[in-house]
């Protein structure tokens, strides 16, 4: 039955195709994941869910990393990384406050086109030096993120923009609700559904997707893999961009400390949520239950009474925990495979 | 032909470095036409290939597609023309289904732009229907047998409606039935009216499925005949063509005790039944078609890899399968074939990369100074002459025939009996060549037994004393040095098992 699934899987009726991918799905497994934490923390303590505060917080603290999720989980499946997504974030909190000093009474849109328009700007220098210059993305964004950061702390140095620079208004979206759902979180699932459209039913997702698969296949396809892998640093950029303006409405304010470390968690998020180092498998959604699982344990942990010196070692085994899942499932898989041609 | 040719090459050139891989090639092909494409290993043939499909640009020559001249500095530019290219080893994205594999970048799109998946399932159901194969359109391409990759090439081809289709040695791994169903698609194709070129070692498939057949050797165009009007003996004269004798002397010597023995070697999928001996002062050498199994042979023998059954004895003792360490022990060095990335750390200087596996017995109290290395390495590249000013110089900026000598000299300096050497001259341009040459020849004549893998007939046959023919993972000839010709060479790597056999095995 299992070689079936793998091999023929047009045999099944297109019902139980779908619902065994569904109940396969990595994404399922860890979402049940977090479903177990959310249950043990409100089983714990009630208002963990069930109250006004706890409901909005379970929702809204994971939207600014759910943002970062996505735009990382879009690199890393083209086989790259962007560890610049900290720093950019945190020149994009500082430009949104460099704007509201400098126009008061700007209408909020425009501060969410200039975060995003920032952050592309960003990305587009990463994607650029990653693509003519042909060195490991790795260590091309691990220098911009410390160039990003250090221009960061050259303009603010030990200042910081205060809640006082920022008008009402847009301090107010940092927890504004609608239909009890934050609207931060909102944008963020918005952003989620763009990109996981785009990914699986678009010819340029595709191709991302087989770009990080076998990156020499995908030159000998004709595929314009330069092109795309520079779209995806500036899609990545742009996101972490518009988590900058999500930072300042969020926490009203931006010092040179904003969305430090930000890009680790981002790219365990995307590795826990399935998505392979090495690319060309995983998808868009498990990222960003990765997203909320990471915020969601760090909220729990203490509540479920484990002290802050374990809650690192949580996330780190959670990682670990989910590499060797994914590698005894793909050995198991293509076992299987090897082993149904073997058969034929 | 009253038709225009749809392929037209005039003395295309193509240099790597100082390397000349392609010469001048020409090649003149007509639609509804199955050319073949013939010539031994390094002849040109699959650097042709790579520039009528835009994977290199041509340095010098004509090229013109269906009259006109064109220059194609992508793979897309040539698709884009109409030009689908069957590459040796089938190129496929493991983590996708075969369908998007066939369809990567023009997938059937519906409004808005968006994939159109079931016209996407249906086309692919459609393709393979066409071609006789049941897979599942929607199976990931992971696993899939090297045959059935080799399907999802051909219909990824068929799908671009190609008016040129090329396919470099298509048939290298597929069995006798699968072979006939990949005929008959060309010959639909061909009835189409479309243009194919066909690279193959086995002639009785050029014979077979061909109509016109092209010789190319030593990355020049040799000639074109009809496939009719000529025979299979006269196209392997063209092949090697050259008198060989006086070019890589090896001088006689004593042939002594047996140094290397292995036995019944077996390994699945790779080889089978291996069984050889060289002895002291000889140097035998192991010919054959690139894949047909010699590299992996010698990896096994030296202990890299593992092996399913057999022995392999080195002046009385057993080596180990899959210890590298105990075949260093009983004497063996190994030059592997790409020194590059396995023989050389190019990044560390020539003294470093001699000293490399001589380390433990040259270090003082558990370290290494460049000193100690330098005198080590010294009397081993002037013995070699090796051309480096300094024995500091980095590894990566030696020429090709250079570096193939620090990496001997890296090996000689741990004294072995039995010297394994893959390729030794690839890449190397004809002086070092010679001087590769002398310098075996030298080592055989001071008692080291030496193997020698070699996919150039005419150092084979210059070298050897005994040349070992491999053909699909078997050894099918054991030739003497005096006994041995281009033509029984070239025979007996060629003797693929006959259909029947096939089936049954």
């Amino acid at each position: 039955m299992s070689t079936t699934t793998l091999v023929a899987p047009s045999a099944q009726p297109r019902v139980t195709r779908i619902v065994t991918a569904i109940t396969r799905s990595r994404e399922l497994a860890i979402a049940l994941v977090l479903v177990v934490i959310l249950l043990a923390a409100t089983t714990k303590r009630h208002t963990f869910l069930f109250s006004h505060d706890g409901w909005r917080d379970t929702l809204l603290s994971p939207s600014i990393l759910l943002v970062l999720a996505i735009g990382e989980m879009v690199v890393i499946v083209t086989r790259n990384v962007d560890l610049s997504v900290g720093s950019t974030l945190g020149i994009s909190a500082y430009v949104t406050g460099k704007i509201f000093i400098a126009h008061p009474g700007i209408p909020l849109i425009a501060v969410f086109v200039a975060g995003l328009l920032v952050g592309a700007v960003l990305g587009a220098i990463n994607g650029l030096l990653v693509t003519i210059f042909k060195v490991p993305a790795l260590v091309i964004t691990l220098g911009t993120l410390y160039i990003y950061r250090g221009f960061l702390t050259h303009e603010l140095g030990s200042g910081r923009i205060n809640a006082d620079d920022f008008p009402a208004n847009f301090q107010k979206l940092g927890t504004q609700q609608i239909l009890t759902i934050p609207v931060l979180t909102l944008i963020g699932l918005f952003a989620l559904v763009l990109v996981g459209y785009y990914l699986q039913t678009a010819r340029g997702g595709r191709e991302l997707y087989a770009v990080g698969s076998d990156p020499d296949a995908a030159v000998l396809y004709g595929l314009p893999t330069g092109r795309r892998v520079f779209g995806a640093f500036v899609l990545c950029g742009s996101l972490a961009g518009l988590a900058g303006v999500f930072s300042v409405a969020r926490y009203a304010t931006a010092f040179s400390g904003t969305g430090l470390n930000l890009e680790l968690q981002a790219v365990a998020a995307v590795v826990i949520g399935g998505v392979a180092i090495f690319g060309g498998s995983g998808t868009v959604w498990g990222a960003a239950i990765g997203a909320f699982l990471l915020i969601t344990i760090d909220r729990a942990l203490p509540i479920l009474g484990i002290s802050d010196f374990w809650q690192g070692a949580v996330v780190g085994a959670l990682i670990l925990g989910s590499i060797c899942l994914d590698r005894l499932l793909s050995m198991r898989r293509t076992h299987r495979l090897i082993e149904a041609r073997d058969d034929a | 032909m009253p038709e225009n040719p749809t392929l037209e090459l005039q003395d295309v050139a193509k240099a790597f470095g100082s390397v000349l891989a392609l010469r001048s090639g020409t090649l003149t092909v007509f639609p509804g036409s199955i050319h073949a494409l013939v010539g031994e290993n390094g002849a040109g043939k699959s650097t042709l290939v790579k520039v009528v499909a835009g994977v290199y640009r041509r340095d010098a020559g004509e090229f013109r597609l269906g009259g006109e001249s064109v220059d194609f500095g992508s793979t897309a530019e040539s698709k884009d023309a109409g030009i689908a290219v069957i590459y040796q080893e089938p190129t496929l994205f493991p983590d996708l289904s075969v369908t998007e594999n066939i369809f990567m970048g023009r997938q059937p799109v519906g409004s808005s732009r968006r994939i159109d998946k079931p016209a996407m399932y249906g086309e692919a159901r459609g393709l393979f229907q066409r071609l006789g194969v049941d897979i599942d359109p929607r199976r990931q391409a992971l696993g899939l047998s090297i045959a059935d990759q080799q399907i999802i090439e051909i219909a990824k081809a068929i799908s671009l409606n190609a008016r040129l289709l090329i396919m470099d040695e298509p048939t290298a791994a597929l069995s006798g039935n699968e072979v006939e169903r990949l005929f008959a698609v060309a010959r639909s194709l061909r009835d189409e009216g479309r243009a194919l070129v066909f690279i193959s070692h086995r002639f009785d498939e050029v014979f077979a499925l061909c109509d016109t057949v092209t010789v190319m050797r030593d990355g020049a165009y040799i000639s074109t005949d009809a496939v009719a009007e000529t025979t299979e003996a006269a196209i392997v004269s063209k092949m090697v063509g050259r008198e060989v004798d006086d070019l890589f002397p090896k001088s006689a010597t004593e042939v002594g005790d047996v140094v290397l023995e292995v036995q019944g070697l077996n390994s699945f999928g790779e080889f089978h039944d291996i069984s050889f001996q060289v002895r002291a002062g000889e140097i035998v050498g192991l010919a054959g078609l690139v894949g047909a199994g010699r590299s992996e042979i010698a990896r096994a023998v030296v202990g890299v890899d593992r092996y399913d059954s057999g022995s392999v004895t080195v002046a009385g003792k057993r080596v180990r399968g899959g210890h590298p360490r105990s075949a260093i022990r009983a004497g063996v060095a190994f030059v592997p074939e790409d020194r590059r990335q396995q023989g050389l750390v190019l990044e560390s200087s020539v003294a470093r990369n001699i000293a490399s596996v001589i380390r433990s017995g040259l270090s003082r109290s558990g370290l290494l100074t460049n000193g100690v290395e330098n005198t080590a390495a010294g009397p081993w590249a002037a013995r070699l002459q090796v051309k480096t000013s300094a024995l500091d110089m980095k590894a990566v900026t030696m020429s090709g025939g250079n570096q193939q000598k620090v990496v001997i000299a890296k090996w000689l300096a741990t004294n072995p009996r039995l010297l394994i050497i893959d390729e030794p001259t690839r890449g190397i341009d004809i002086g070092t060549k010679a001087e590769v040459h002398r310098l075996l020849s030298e080592l055989a004549g001071q008692g080291m037994a030496i193997l020698m893998i070699s996919s150039e007939l005419p150092e084979v046959l210059g070298m050897a004393d005994r040349v070992l023919v491999v053909c699909e993972g078997r050894i099918t000839a054991d030739i003497p040095r005096d006994d041995a010709t281009p033509e029984n060479v070239m025979r007996a790597a060629t003797s693929f098992s006959d259909t029947e056999a096939k089936e049954t095995a």
